[in-house]
């Protein structure tokens, strides 16, 4: 599992790494992280509890358990992932494992929003562009892959293959501008003239 | 797009910036912080070498997991003792103020806030916990966030948000005797809709939500939520104003002046526009009981459950499952079905004058035999209240229990919950299936003085009856 120091931060361009295939459409938020798991109090340990039911009942031989996907980082999935409540902890247990990029067909919209916010960029490709994907992937699985958001393409030495993000969310990837906390803090010297001339925050005296 | 609303007055003195993707950044004036949203944007600060920015403008409590029979510590669940031990801590490190068991004012969030004056008009107020919208009772706008929220509000003491729409909700003539607040929240969202409010913030107007006290405008207002509206408000007035003077957190002396000035000066203009406006009549409602999953699946005590028939096409399907979880047949009344669990409390009905009007009803009576019936106050000073009015000894001589604070079985992240398949009364706000602590629980919402009547004859029973033979 990956420290902390190795989560996403500032500008957010290359992400290089292993891919790792989870096959199946809407795979909804109770099974990223199941809801008994809500009851804690740190994201921390939400690595180790992604997926917990299905690896369960796979028992060892779940892609986020196989050997061979063990440092991967670039998460490969189908339709409407993310699908279900608007919990964070979803993307937060995907993050903890190791995932630092998820390509699909498509994301479910809170899912989406939620990852953007970590600093997780979710790129779509057409069916027919990941099923190739995986073909590629299953052959040769200890490849390292370069997704490049500069160019909307994932590539390994001799394949690349394009991909597509919200004009938006791949604006503020880029630029680093993709973590709410930095823009809201970054803002200091207004809130501060919001806490002086705020009435309630002076005696009602403005 | 409305103008000249409350809303729109406190939104735009707290804008602080526009951001990059849109959304407005807005300036948080109270941050009410509890054990379960809490932690994990602590970790987060902690995570990105944050601190909290302003930590006298953030206050803690501690409420949905303490036990209500032991509250001695540390608790017998090691889960909760563990997230409350967390609260502490972090409380600690930071400055921030809890009030946590024993220091008079622990209790439900939602209800120690207006408690101690903190709850004002005018004000931006943020929680993590969706009920937040209680504090638009004072003309405050007030919104539950999630836990990136919390986290975003303690590193800045703002938000990104985007701006709501306003709909008014005027409402004329009277609640009849018997008829409470809750029965008339309760309505609007069978009016208008467990969705009807999305995108939308609630203005409560008209005669009756004026004649209205603070506490009874508090339950409107929680329950914003199970209508779908982020946040609901009722603009300030005497009745306001009588209610916080005097306060622990209140303005005092020459500022009180200057106070109230300014709290009159954010209500709506006569000449507001409204996104959209809704008239109803509060003299038409009856005590309104919920048969179904949702908030929005509510009767009249004397109405049959509804058939799919007379239900509009997109409620059927809900419907079908809510006859089926909960095991009643529509076309029959709910009027006369057993219940085994009574409770009352949570911060929409767990107030003084809600323990009030339930032991109205308890006085002299007895909790029927098989029905287990218990009382939580929603905070430390209703309880030290309500053993002033010696509330406590008439239910007790009634049969109910009666407990410490907390939000105890509104939610049953506590050891309060159903067994089951039982059926409980709750003056709580939320009758989703498993809620109340069991996958196959069930409940019905209403008024607390509902639930006490229903504890009496162990079955759905019209308050009126038995407030008249009180009378
Ligand atoms: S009483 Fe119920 S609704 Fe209110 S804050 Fe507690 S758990 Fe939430």
């Amino acid at each position: 599992m990956d420290s902390n120091s190795s989560f996403p931060k500032g500008k957010i361009q290359n992400i290089r790494g292993r891919c790792l295939i989870l096959s199946g459409d809407d795979i909804d938020t109770d099974r990223i992280i199941p809801a008994r798991f809500l009851k804690c109090v740190s994201f921390e340990n939400l690595g180790e509890q992604v997926f917990a039911d299905d690896r369960k009942e796979l028992n060892g031989d779940h892609p986020f358990d196989q050997k061979i996907n063990k440092g991967a980082s670039i998460l490969i999935v189908n339709q409407n992932f993310g699908c279900g409540s608007s919990r964070e902890h979803a993307p937060q247990a995907l993050m903890r494992w190791g995932i630092r990029a998820i390509i699909g067909q498509s994301f479910a919209e809170i899912f989406y929003g939620n990852c953007l916010a970590l600093g997780i960029p979710c790129g779509t490709m057409s069916e027919h562009k990941i099923a190739t994907l995986e073909t590629i992937i299953s052959e040769n699985p200890m490849e390292e892959w370069k997704l490049d958001l500069n160019q909307e393409t994932l590539n390994n030495h001799k394949t690349s293959l394009g991909l597509n993000y919200q004009p938006g969310a791949l604006e503020m990837l880029r630029t680093g501008r993709w973590d709410a906390t930095y823009q809201l803090t970054s803002n200091s010297d207004k809130l501060t003239q919001k806490l002086k001339n705020l009435p309630y925050l002076n005696q009602f005296n403005n | 797009m409305s103008s000249g609303t409350l809303f729109d007055k406190v939104w735009d003195l707290h804008q602080v910036a526009k951001l990059p993707g849109g959304s407005s950044q807005l300036f948080i004036g109270l941050h009410l912080i509890h054990e379960v949203t809490s932690p994990q944007a602590f970790a987060a600060l902690k995570d990105k070498g944050l601190n909290v920015f302003c930590p006298d403008r953030t206050v803690a409590t501690v409420d949905h997991i303490v036990p209500t029979t032991n509250q001695n510590r540390p608790f017998s669940d090691p889960l909760a003792e563990e997230m409350l031990v967390t609260l502490e801590s972090n409380c600690l490190n930071h400055d921030i103020k809890l009030y946590g068991i024993g220091s008079g004012h622990q209790g439900i969030v939602h209800v120690i806030a207006p408690e101690l004056g903190l709850t004002q008009p005018g004000m931006t107020i943020a929680c993590g916990d969706s009920h937040t919208s209680t504090h638009g009772a004072f003309g405050a706008i007030a919104f539950g966030v999630g836990t990136s929220q919390v986290r975003d509000v303690l590193a800045s003491q703002s938000l990104a948000m985007n701006k709501l729409k306003v709909r008014r909700i005027f409402v004329e003539g009277n609640l009849n005797e018997g008829v409470y607040a809750k029965d008339l929240i309760l309505h609007i969202i069978r009016e208008l809709g467990v969705k009807g409010g999305v995108g939308y913030a609630y203005e409560f107007a008209g005669p009756a939500i004026q004649a209205l006290s603070m506490e009874e405008r508090m339950t409107i207002c929680n329950m914003s939520i199970e209508g779908g509206a982020r946040c609901g408000y009722i603009n300030p007035d005497e009745v306001t104003f009588e209610y916080l003077q005097g306060r622990l957190c209140a303005p005092i002396e020459d500022s009180w002046n200057r106070a109230t000035n300014w709290w009159r000066s954010l209500c709506s203009e006569e000449n507001a526009i409204f996104d959209d406006e809704v008239l109803l009549n509060a003299a038409k409602i009856a005590p309104t009981v919920t048969w179904g999953i949702t908030p929005g699946q509510s009767i009249s005590i004397d109405e049959n459950i509804p058939t799919p028939d007379c239900l509009e096409q997109s409620d059927r399907s809900i419907a079908e499952e809510g006859y089926k979880y909960m095991g009643l047949r529509p076309g029959t009344p709910i009027k006369g079905t057993p219940v085994d669990v009574c409770f009352i409390g949570s911060c929409t009905n767990g107030r003084i004058s809600d323990l009030q009007a339930a032991a109205k009803i308890a006085k002299g009576q007895n909790v029927a035999r098989g029905v287990k019936a218990f009382v939580v106050p929603g905070s430390e000073q209703v309880a030290q209240e309500a053993k002033a009015e010696r509330l406590d000894e008439i239910f007790r001589e009634a049969g109910f229990e009666w407990r410490d604070p907390g939000c105890s079985m509104c939610l049953a992240m506590n050891p309060d919950r159903l067994e089951g398949r039982q059926i409980s009364a709750s003056s709580s706000n939320r009758n989703f299936k498993g809620r109340q602590g069991s996958s196959s629980g069930r409940t019905l919402l209403m008024s607390p003085a509902m639930v006490a009547a229903a504890a009496i004859t162990g079955e759905v029973t019209d308050v009126r009856i038995l407030l008249n033979k009180a009378l």
